[in-house]
């Protein structure tokens, strides 16, 4: 049933998930400002999950009645489901971390869910975003609130001077955004992707025009926003700084919602151009690959460890977008559910080994965790393994990057080299990824080791559901490929049709 | 195309060229004898009470931080505004106004949900106590 | 689960097979019977040893006596814990090969019962399931009933449980004694497998795994280095000859597309006969052959492998696994028979391994390093008659051999247990496996002395005992096959093949002779003469236990009776002719025949006699040699006798093959490893320059990484800023 996108009540069924996160965060705005003093905030908590959960079940509802749209401002297929699934389980997972480090640590306020849910919001509306405007619109609404999570912390330093850098280098990269897509505009006379893609397929643009320019514009926009090199160096100090929960929604859902975009606007919108972008984009992925992983193993500050780390994996997920292929858009959103089930539990357990008062934990100071913590020891190693790819124990991991790499060699310009680079890569990161287990489970423990505090509740929920989920997942991943696979992004192509390997090669490198 | 931007080019010109006369003509002819009342910052003739660099209270930032959000929202109805007659009907306008029985709901219901939505912001920020001066 | 599934696989099949719906349904029974042994076993082992002492401790009858104390102290306390499992051990171990053997006997008897419907009908072959299914690539788990795999089976099961009985007496102090169990039933289990399974790669499981087995039972008192060494050496060998089986599973399934028995018979006839293709697949399978049945070169591992219990010698390294390549070959008849080349080099290694063996039997003082090379020498028998087309002779030796060699090594084992028990109550150390311990040890253990002079008999060549049918009916069909075959026909090195066949007929008689001398010999030095054991010790010397005695009797009647399996035609009056030729012709005639040119010759009568005649005599000569040349007094000298030199010292010293390989071969690579690879290419060029040069890149990188990142907004933005103009000036201006 297509849903004619001019029509206002058409629209607001198209938005219906995006609009149920957003009322319920306004509605727990207000429930928490109005709460009685010092009262709980779980059930703050409590209603943030279950916004995302009606979401999530307005979202099953809408993809098993198999809604699609025309070429409206807003997309409806499989992608953009795919993809609001994925930034709403990581926005569950880190609303239940968010509340256990409300509740253990700092008082981090209540609003934190609400912001949560905003920048949730923002999110899911960049991944359904067929209008650059609307492209705009989520980045905003979602990078504003992740700022202020940031630096929610207001008694710590770092978490400020994370919040503040964030914010000023994001605002930075906002602009180059918005010039590019003011550029666009101008050089095409459109916003909406399906008209910039059918107007840059009509007449090509040549090099130094202004869509090219736009192009790039955009394309450094979006590349600081996936934390691509050499756009990152905001990452490690942000992730560093901010409270670990929102460490992980940014190291995750963050980077589903932008690259769900980044992989819409480039294949959707600038197809045809394909020829312009590949190689710079090409250049990207291996630069990001190569030195998030190279860096991450001189780390030994566990968070500045998982920030490298996923730079390196947005270095991964680059090479899905490389391929302009919808293997590579399918390939790339289930890569993003592992990586997020994997990075939040990663996260989850730097938290709940956090002593009181958050500072920077050194992997050594996990020696013989195996011996007091086995359940955290081993769900970090799964964690680990997972990132790394490694099969079976490392559950979904392996499969992400099997499908990755499938997706990579077999599109009509192969991947070949990226393909070797990224197998190389990751065999480097195995220096860090295995680092952490080795010292987990070898070292022995020293005898004046301070002791771990208690694993609260919700932590530890998370922390388990999410290492069952990705074992699970790795033993029977079929529905979730499937799932995946049905996940059509289509790129546009120059002549309208499928582009052919020998017009590609010539620029593939 | 670009030559239609060349009177812009000439304002430039004339601005930079203007500036720069007038600190050259300054420069040239005033002679240079500082006195420390001279060095003193010019506050309109009043005596300055104090270093200029004070810490301000944050109220002042809270306050002028209100103001401009809410300032900005207000200035989004400017545009609102002059689309409304086009978004209250569900027809491309004629010249005639919009055809009888297609007039629509959509443009104040859109304005509508904005105000609520700053409703909920304003509603927040009062019950903070972000409105209070004490 | 089991019976929906064999339901499923009868419905299958389309034409209902005279076995189908016998008790062969149950044969997938045959090879879970023993596995279930082995889980109990192995449950047994692991449960007490958290109750008991040490496990480690060694309780080898074979092995010195370091410590007598602590084992004294350590037998009152295993009487006390393990007494209880070793009960249960005792039960379930044999019993359940023993029900195997039952179960093979009810197939065998409804095999019988099916008749001659059996010889056209095919093998029974039931499949349980998809084992690899990749592609085009399908390989189930099938297994195949015939009359090949149905008297491997016999064999197994039957002489594995005497053997299994034997094993109650002989290890009844080990403190390993459930673990002992456990391996000796996966043995079994997977043994079973070898021979029952329908396609090479389940053949192969069974192949990897009784190796393993093999490898775990040489190595049982591991606390022993050289018996660990042992155990690794004869699995490091056997790994060059599996290269060989894998290559040929590998050229078969490129050439033919199938890897189950029936479709490669069916798809052999796509090879050109006598081409490159097939001769370098059956050349490749003996290769696997060669390894596993320690043949030229490979058999330096068997001799080796008598560091395990002498049970396990009997049963792996005599009886059952050792002939796993003598059996692949003859169920690989359908290839072979297409590479007449690789037969005459099948045949003529064997001859030679049999010779070769034979000879450094002669010397050996260790009575069951006289045993090993007498296996090593029959192997090489059995290898003659397959590479000659004589693949019912084969096995027809192959099942004698397994009767009189697990005899002679049970027999060898009761000796040493008896040589143990003394030392043990003297507290002295002395080798209980040296000859030179022994002699006169007739009036002590009668029974054992009795038996194993059987069995000496049997593998002798005397008449009547069950080794002179086999090794003359081996004999008689070289002398066919030089006289008429497709192998005759056949040029090696511009030498005539009928002249090679010959040749190897006149090795076999000569390793008969040999053959026949070093067993007297050790039969005498063993039993006969003055007692060298020890004053102190000789009251001690007394026949092993019934448990161990029993099955000796039985493996005796076999040994002596085992001929009448298979009569030669002329000798007619003594009972029924050929009954395994014609039990096994459905399986292995056809080839026999291509082999033999069209049809196995047939002698005349008068040549059988003069065959039979030159055997016996052949047989009766060595043995009368023997015993002159060992008389009485030479018998009673204790010493070892002075230095022996030239050709001598190199019979003794096992022609140094082992010293030449470690020499040659081992210490060579060991010193490419270690100077070359290790030294040179590990740390020097992987670890010195690779691992730790791209470490310090990379510490490199991350040194600069760090640099740049130096928690400055403004340097930041400027490297945001930066970057994005290269990426504009990319993207835009190229």
């Amino acid at each position: 049933m297509p849903l004619d996108l001019s029509v206002p009540a058409s629209l607001v069924t198209a938005l219906l998930p995006d609009l149920i996160v957003m009322g319920g965060a306004m509605a727990l705005l207000l429930w928490g400002v109005w709460r009685p003093e010092g009262a709980s905030g779980r059930p703050v908590g409590v209603g943030a999950i279950g916004v995302c959960l009606a979401a999530l079940a307005a979202i099953a509802g809408m993809a098993v009645q198999g809604i699609t749209a025309g070429p409206g401002p807003i997309a409806i297929d499989n992608f953009r489901w795919a993809t609001d699934a994925v930034i709403l389980v990581g926005t569950i997972l880190s609303i239940a971390l968010a509340d256990d480090y409300g509740r253990r640590a700092e008082p981090v306020a209540v609003e934190s869910h609400a912001l949560t849910l905003l920048a949730a919001s923002g999110m899911m509306l960049l991944a359904g975003a067929r209008d650059l405007i609307l492209v705009f619109l989520g980045i905003e609404v979602m990078s504003v609130a992740v700022y202020v999570l940031a630096g929610i912390n207001r008694r710590s330093a770092r978490s400020a001077e994370a919040a503040l850098k964030y914010f000023l280098l994001g605002a930075f990269s906002t602009a180059f955004l918005l010039y590019g897509v003011a550029l666009v505009y101008g050089a095409t006379g459109a916003t909406n992707l399906t008209a910039i893609g059918s107007a840059l397929a009509a007449s090509p643009p040549g090099p130094g025009s202004m869509a090219v320019i736009g192009l790039a514009l955009m394309l450094v926009g979006f590349a600081f926003k996936v934390a691509a090199a050499p756009f990152h160096m905001w990452t490690p100090d942000v992730y560093d700084g901010a409270p670990t929960p929102f460490t992980a929604f940014m190291a995750a859902a963050v980077k589903a919602a932008a690259f769900a975009s980044f992989a819409r606007v480039f294949m959707e919108g600038f197809g045809p151009v394909f020829v312009r972008w590949h190689s710079v984009l090409w250049w990207l992925a291996a630069l990001t690959m190569v030195l998030g992983n190279l860096i991450a193993l001189s780390q030994r500050n566990l968070k500045r460890m998982l920030a490298y780390s996923s730079i390196a994996h947005a270095g991964y997920l680059l090479v899905a977008l490389v391929t302009n292929t919808t293997e590579g858009a399918a390939a790339m959103v289930f890569y993003l559910f592992a990586y997020t089930l994997a990075t939040v539990g990663a996260f989850a357990v730097v938290m709940a080994l956090a002593e009181g008062a958050e500072r920077p934990q050194d992997v050594r100071e996990w020696s013989g965790l195996f011996s007091v913590r086995p359940l955290l020891a081993i769900a970090m190693a799964v964690f680990m393994l997972a990132l790394l790819g490694f099969p079976l124990a490392g559950g979904m991991g392996f499969f992400a990057k099997w499908y990755l790499l499938q997706a990579a060699l077999k599109a009509p310009a192969p991947q070949t080299r990226l393909a070797v680079l990224l197998v190389i890569t990751s065999v480097i990161s195995a220096g860090y990824y295995l680092y952490v287990i080795m010292v987990m489970f070898m070292r022995p423990r020293p005898a004046d080791a301070a002791p771990f505090p208690d694993t609260p509740a919700w932590t530890r929920s998370v922390i388990v559901g999410a290492a069952v989920l990705l074992l699970a997942l790795g033993l029977y991943p079929s529905p979730i490929v499937r799932w995946a696979r049905s996940s059509s992004l289509q790129p546009t192509t120059a002549t309208g049709v499928p582009s052919t390997p020998e017009a590609l090669r010539i620029t593939a490198r | 195309m670009v030559r239609a931007y060349f009177p812009l080019l000439l304002l430039f010109g004339f601005v930079a060229l203007n500036a720069g006369l007038i600190l050259a003509i300054g420069a040239l002819t005033v002679r240079s004898r500082p006195t420390p009342v001279k060095s003193q910052p010019y506050e309109s003739g009043i005596a300055p009470l104090g270093d200029a660099r004070e810490r301000f209270s944050v109220k002042f930032y809270m306050v002028a931080m209100l103001f401009i959000i809410f300032d900005i929202e207000t200035v989004f109805m400017i545009p609102w505004g002059v689309a409304f007659r086009q978004l209250s009907c569900a027809v491309a306008l004629t010249p005639a106004g919009c055809p009888a029985g297609q007039v629509s709901f959509f443009g104040l219901s859109e304005m509508l949900v904005f105000i609520g939505i700053l409703l909920v912001g304003f509603a927040y920020v009062w019950k903070k106590g972000a409105l209070q001066w004490d | 689960m089991m019976l929906a599934l064999l339901q499923a696989a009868a419905e299958a099949s389309p034409a209902a097979h005279p076995l189908a719906g016998t008790v062969a349904e149950y044969v997938w029974m045959l090879p879970l019977l023993p596995l279930l042994g082995f889980v109990i076993n192995g449950l047994l082992s692991i449960v007490p040893a958290y109750h008991a002492g040490p496990e480690d401790v060694s309780h080898d009858p074979e092995a010195g006596h370091t410590d007598m104390a602590h084992e004294e102290a350590y037998e009152a306390e295993a009487t006390t814990f393990h007494r209880r499992w070793n009960a249960l051990s005792s039960v379930v171990g044999p019993l359940v090969v023993g029900i195997a053997f039952v179960l093979a006997a009810a197939i065998f008897l409804a095999m019988r019962a099916a008749g001659p419907s059996l010889e056209t009908a095919g093998a029974f072959v039931r499949t349980y399931g998809s084992w690899m299914p990749a592609g085009e690539l399908r390989i189930n788990w099938g297994l195949q009933l015939d009359q090949l795999s149905m008297l491997m089976t016999l064999i197994i099961t039957g002489v594995g449980t005497l053997i299994h009985l034997f094993s109650i007496g002989y290890m009844r102090t080990d403190p390993g004694y459930s673990r002992y169990f456990a391996y000796l039933n996966l043995f079994v289990c997977f043994m079973l497998v070898l021979v029952l399974g329908g396609s090479y790669p389940v053949l192969f499981v069974g192949w990897e795994g009784v190796g393993l087995c093999s490898y775990l039972l040489i190595g049982f008192w591991f606390s022993d280095e050289s018996n660990a060494n042992a155990g690794k050496k004869a699995f490091i060998v056997n790994r060059v000859g599996d290269f060989g089986f894998l290559v040929a599973m590998f050229l078969l399934w490129a050439n033919l597309g199938t890897l189950d028995y029936a479709g490669v018979d069916a798809a052999a006839t796509r090879l050109v006969a006598n081409g490159a293709l097939v001769t370098a697949i059956c050349l490749f399978l003996f290769l696997g052959c060669a390894g596993k049945s320690a043949q030229l070169p490979l058999y330096i591992w068997l001799p080796d492998a008598m560091a395990g219990p002498t049970p396990v010698s009997a049963l792996i390294h005599a009886a059952t696994m050792v002939t796993a390549g003598v059996y692949l070959i003859a169920r690989s008849g359908a290839l072979f028979a297409l590479a007449p080349f690789a037969s005459l080099l099948v045949a003529l290694t064997g001859a030679l391994t049999a010779l070769f063996a034979a000879t450094i039997g002669l010397k050996q003082w260790d009575i069951k390093k006289v045993l090993a090379y007498s296996t090593v020498s029959q192997l090489g028998y059995m290898f003659v008659a397959a590479g000659v087309g004589a693949y019912s002779a084969a096995v027809f030796h192959l099942a004698t051999h397994a009767f009189f060699k697990a005899l002679l090594f049970l027999g060898a084992g009761s000796v040493i247990y008896a040589l143990h028990e003394a030392y043990h109550h003297t507290h002295r150390e002395e080798d209980a496996q040296d000859m030179r311990n022994m002699g006169g040890l007739r009036r002590h253990m009668p029974v054992t002395w009795a038996l194993m002079w059987a069995a000496t008999l049997a593998i002798a060549g005397v008449p009547v005992f069950s080794g002179f049918f086999s090794k003359d009916q081996i004999l008689g069909a070289v002398y066919g096959a030089a006289r008429h075959s497709a192998i005759g026909e056949l040029r090696l090195l511009g030498i005539p093949g009928s002249a090679i066949l010959y040749g190897i007929y006149v090795l076999g008689l000569v390793t008969a002779l040999i053959t026949a001398i070093y067993m007297t010999r050790m039969m005498l030095y063993t039993f006969h003469g003055a007692n060298r054991t020890g004053e102190g010790e000789r009251p001690h010397l007394h026949e092993a236990p019934w448990i161990m005695t029993g099955p000796l009797a039985v493996l005796g009647v076999l040994t002596v009776f085992g001929g009448w399996l298979n009569l030669p035609a002329v000798l007619h009056a003594l009972g029924p002719e050929a009954l395994l030729d014609r039990w096994l012709a459905p399986v292995v005639a056809r080839a026999s025949a291509t082999l033999a040119g069209g049809e196995v010759a047939h002698l005349s009568h008068a040549t059988e006699y003069a065959l039979i005649g030159a055997a016996v005599a052949v047989s009766v000569l060595g043995i009368g040699f023997a015993v002159v040349r060992y008389r009485g007094p030479l018998l009673a000298k204790r010493e070892a006798e002075a230095a022996e030199t030239g050709l001598g010292a190199a019979v003794r010293q096992a022609y140094y093959v082992d010293r030449g390989i470690g020499r040659y071969l081992v210490e060579p690579t060991i010193a490419l490893s270690r100077k070359v690879l290790w030294r040179g290419l590990d740390v020097g060029l992987i670890d010195g320059v690779i691992v730790n040069g791209s470490a310090a890149l990379m510490r490199g990188v991350a040194w600069a990484g760090a640099r740049i990142q130096t928690g400055n907004v403004g340097n930041y933005a400027w490297i945001v800023a930066v970057g994005a103009l290269v990426v504009i000036g990319a993207v835009a201006f190229r």
